[in-house]
């Protein structure tokens, strides 16, 4: 018996399914075939991200540990790589606490609610050619749908513990993300714009030129809107240690903080994979044939490096500061890059419709200058906004004593 | 459409990621922004003074260890000198130097810390806190080759210092004094002109130099101010009249300014500390004075030191028994923890932990 | 550039001018004023420009049994100088004196500490709880006869 996927089909795309799915057409039944195929290529994903997150926590404190002048956990296995399995064994030996004034049902939907939308955003990934587990044709959209639902299991958490650090968390998150989600959307509409279509695997196919160089504008945006979404520094407010404790998680324990903190590093790696995909030409590179996988995974772990580099380096903004960064510098930033990505498809696109890579070439030259002259316009706009000019004479009460002030 | 507020009070500590131990502060917001605080203390309180009325002189040494712990050395010198005043006597030049060199020592670790955690608060994830770290435990080891002890030092006495420093002690002195800079400016080329920090400290909570005099507020606090008060200079105790140092003081008053001071005081501790090396010579380290002292009845003596947190004074009152009848510690964390609210108020809350990271109070002398 | 301290019988002068029968008595080192008119010696005392202390160093509380003394440490950055001040406040129950919380504000914790551990009770002073203890303790632990 042979069953045949229709071309139109969102799973045809991916090669690795119509295998699964013609092995197994020939003991199943088509249907049955269809889901099992798709069963499989799930667990894959699931557990991929899941292993992602525990890779990354790792990785991010054996960095943080080098850039600190520290070792990281190294007891567990080599190089301390079991830490993370150690971590979830103690996690899920913990007390699973629920506070007295907390409403049950919503604080218990939290952790779910928190890894759902990432491992949903996991399906429209290229991880190699031909390799997404839907190519879907809406999947840039689809991406930022499913990335704001976060929102909404940051705040029921805040909400539903009744504990006003995680309040507070929960309202300076929500304040961030919904802020944030404009230049967001507004950079990757340059990214849809050059590649002519919101498929993730046309974007990638598209850059012959990764996009990183195409728009470093629209790289700079999306990538601190992701920090932002993603809660990491300087963007971090949402679970400021310093200042609410651990902010709209603070009251959650045991096997709930251990699956809030999986979404948390899950979130890097797929971020971090989107970035990869939308901005570094994903699989693509030489031999991508075979070696795109690893492509990929080399790009994705560049980018969490830097994610990693930046949390251990700056100290966290203020509140009103990003709302001003968000409003006053990635807006402006993102809606000059819009006009000119959009200008230059409007006169660089041939008969065909279709950007070569010589026009690739040309937008860089353009865009590079740009975004230098851009960021330094309203770098030096938004600095003066916040600058204080309190100097004011000191009082040298004691006269002869020698003194250095601060300049 | 309204929609109706109202303030939330919260209880920031005493079980809090940055308050410095076991502080608890009641603040009452407004959204974000503070209008009303309160602060609680006590959580840490041993009855130290109380204690101190039981041991005789030389045993409260110990105590003063334990009052701020991160400059015990500096603790230990306030006392002394409150009970060589008692006493009447002044202990050997080589015991004044190894004093300062000490202090000095301990100075750069209390101000390591401050620093570190003032950046940690900024939310800074503990990076430029270990390079101070780093730098800390060097300090400690050399501590440790003085005394027996990194923490709790107990190095000092009336009249002198414990012992003379081993033979290994100059050499590893030296190791530290020419590897320290290079490691100071690492921090500082980290911090100093940290875009993100000047933005979150500039001009954020300023004290104005009167109200700082007026609340009795000391030490690095005060010179952030504008005011160029040392007790170093003003009232140059153990060695400090033979060095040269300058007195960094702040012209905006505002928490980045309370910053800077200490990184510079790092700078002038490290300048005094290579005098003293210089300037060190050989001789007895500590008077000959009976084990128990017994000062004349009557006698009182306030001495004081310039601590890393401000100005740490020990009042002592002498019965002519073998224990001070009274011993009243003024100490610098509690007494500039005055001005709080007026750091606090108007402020947003991220601002808050980064006021009090400003002030850097150690709950061990704030309680006592 | 060392600080000069201003002796008792120098501060007794000039205090004695404006405030004629404020000084009880000076030794070498203090001058020793009336408990009940603490409140107006300390706003001379920083008002003052011959005295000028504006700063507030430490309040300490002696526990004398028969009586207590308070003693405050004085410091004048402008000019330089330092100053002891005392005042001896006689009995053991229902102690007050002024408080000096509206002239120093420095004097805020410290005079709640005294308060707390020894038992002087201040008046004027705003918040006047105690400060290390819990509200509720009984007695105050810094006096001779406690425990």
């Amino acid at each position: 018996m042979n069953c045949q996927l229709a071309p139109d089909n969102i799973l045809y795309g991916n090669g690795l399914y119509r295998l699964l799915y013609d092995a197994a057409g020939t003991l199943l039944p088509c249907w049955l075939a269809y889901l099992a195929a798709g069963l499989v290529i799930i667990f894959i994903l699931v557990n991929g991200v899941l292993l992602g997150a525990a890779v990354i926590t790792w990785t991010e404190r054996r960095l943080l540990g080098r850039f600190q002048n520290r070792v990281g956990p190294n007891r567990w296995g080599p190089f301390g790589l079991l830490q993370p399995i150690a971590d979830l064994f103690k996690l899920l030996t913990k007390e699973d606490l629920t506070p007295a004034g907390a409403d049950r049902i919503v604080f218990a939907l939290v952790p779910i609610a928190m890894v759902a939308p990432l491992i949903l955003m996991t399906a429209v990934i290229p991880f190699a050619q031909n390799t997404a587990l839907a190519s879907l044709n809406v999947g840039v959209l689809y991406l930022l749908a499913i990335s704001s639902v976060t929102t909404i299991a940051i705040f029921m958490a805040g909400w539903s513990s009744n504990n006003r650090y995680a309040m507070f968390g929960a309202a300076r998150a929500v304040a961030v993300l919904i802020s944030y989600e404009v230049p967001v959307v507004l950079s990757l509409l340059g990214v849809v714009m050059v590649a002519g279509s919101m498929s993730l695997g046309q974007v990638v196919e598209a850059q012959a030129l990764p996009f990183l160089l195409v728009q470093p504008l629209a790289f700079f945006v999306f990538l601190a809107g992701m920090s932002a979404e993603l809660n990491r520094t300087p963007f971090d407010v949402a679970e400021a240690e310093s200042e609410i404790i651990a902010g709209y998680h603070t009251e959650y324990s045991g096997i709930k903080f251990a699956l809030i903190q999986a979404a948390e590093f899950g979130g890097v790696v797929v971020v971090s994979a989107i970035v990869a995909t939308l901005f570094l030409g994903g699989w693509s590179g030489p031999l991508s044939e075979y070696l795109g996988w690893l492509w990929f995974l080399l790009k994705t772990g560049v980018v969490v490096f830097l994610f990693i580099w930046i949390r251990a380096t700056y100290p966290r903004l203020r509140i009103d500061q990003i709302m001003a960064f968000s409003w006053k510098f990635l807006l402006p930033l993102s809606l000059i890059n819009l006009l000119a990505v959009s200008l230059e498809v409007f006169f660089l696109r041939g008969e065909t419709g279709q950007l070569t890579a010589t026009d690739l070439g040309i937008m860089t030259g353009i865009n590079l200058v740009l975004a230098v002259a851009a960021i330094a316009f309203f770098g030096n706009l938004i600095r003066r906004r916040v600058k204080f000019e309190t100097r004011r004479p000191a009082q040298n009460v004691v006269p002869g004593v020698s003194t250095i002030e601060v300049s | 459409m309204t929609i109706r507020t109202e303030p939330m009070t919260v209880n920031v500590g005493p079980q809090h990621p940055s308050t410095h131990g076991v502080f608890r502060v009641r603040i009452t917001f407004d959204g974000e922004e503070i209008v009303e605080v309160e602060p609680v203390f006590g959580y840490l309180h041993r009855g130290t003074e109380k204690l101190a009325e039981e041991r005789n002189y030389v045993q409260i040494v110990t105590l003063t260890d334990r009052l701020d712990y991160t400059s015990s050395m500096i603790n230990n010198q306030a006392y002394c000198l409150a009970v060589e005043k008692l006493l009447g006597v002044e202990p050997p030049p080589r015991a004044k130097y190894l004093r300062t060199l000490t202090a000095e020592l301990q100075r750069i670790a209390s101000h390591l810390i401050a620093v570190g955690f003032f950046v940690q608060e900024l939310g800074a994830l503990g990076t430029p806190l270990m390079y101070g770290f780093r730098s800390r435990e060097r300090i400690l080891e050399l501590f440790e080759m003085l005394c027996g002890a990194r923490i709790t030092v107990s190095y000092m006495r009336p009249g002198g210092v414990f012992a003379d420093a081993p033979r290994e002690f100059w050499p590893a002195l030296d190791r530290f004094l020419s590897d320290f800079p290079g490691e100071f400016a690492e921090m500082e080329q980290l911090l100093l002109e940290n875009e993100i920090l000047m933005v979150r400290t500039r001009g954020v909570s300023p004290l104005p130099p009167e109200i700082a005099v007026n609340s009795s507020v000391s030490g690095p606090v005060l010179r952030a101010s504008g005011v160029n008060w040392d007790w170093r200079k003003q009232e140059p105790y153990d060695a400090y009249d033979a060095v040269e140092f300058d007195v960094p003081v702040g012209a905006n008053w505002d928490n980045y300014d309370r910053f800077w001071v200490r990184m510079q005081e790092v700078h002038q501790s490290l300048r005094i500390i290579n005098q003293c090396v210089a300037q060190i010579e050989p001789g007895p380290v500590r008077l000959d004075l009976p084990l128990v002292l017994r000062p004349a009845a009557g006698r009182e003596a306030y001495g004081r030191v310039e601590a890393s947190k401000g100005e740490l004074g020990f009042y002592l009152v002498s019965d002519g028994g073998i224990a001070p009848y009274r011993c009243k510690i003024r100490s610098p964390s509690l007494i500039n923890l005055t001005v709080i609210e007026h750091l606090l108020l108007g402020w947003k809350l991220a601002d808050m932990i980064v006021s009090l990271g400003s002030v850097d109070i150690n709950m061990g002398e704030v309680d006592r | 550039m060392a600080i000069q301290h201003v002796t008792g019988p120098e501060l007794s002068e000039l205090l004695s001018a404006a405030l004629p029968d404020a000084v009880a008595g000076y030794d070498e080192t203090a001058v020793w004023v009336h408990p009940a008119q603490i409140d107006a010696v300390a706003a001379r005392l920083k008002d003052d420009p011959a005295l000028d202390f504006r700063f507030l160093n430490s309040i300490s509380a002696v526990d004398f049994v028969e009586y207590f003394d308070l003693v405050y440490h004085l410091t004048s950055l402008h000019r330089q100088s330092c100053a002891i001040v005392k005042a001896r406040v006689y009995g053991r129950d229902d102690l007050s004196v002024p408080s000096v919380y509206q002239v120093w504000r420095g004097a805020d914790y410290q005079e709640r500490e005294i308060w707390d551990l020894m038992g002087v009770h201040f008046e004027g002073h705003p918040n006047m709880k105690r400060i290390m203890l819990w509200e509720g303790f009984e007695g105050h632990p810094l006096r001779k006869d406690f425990l």
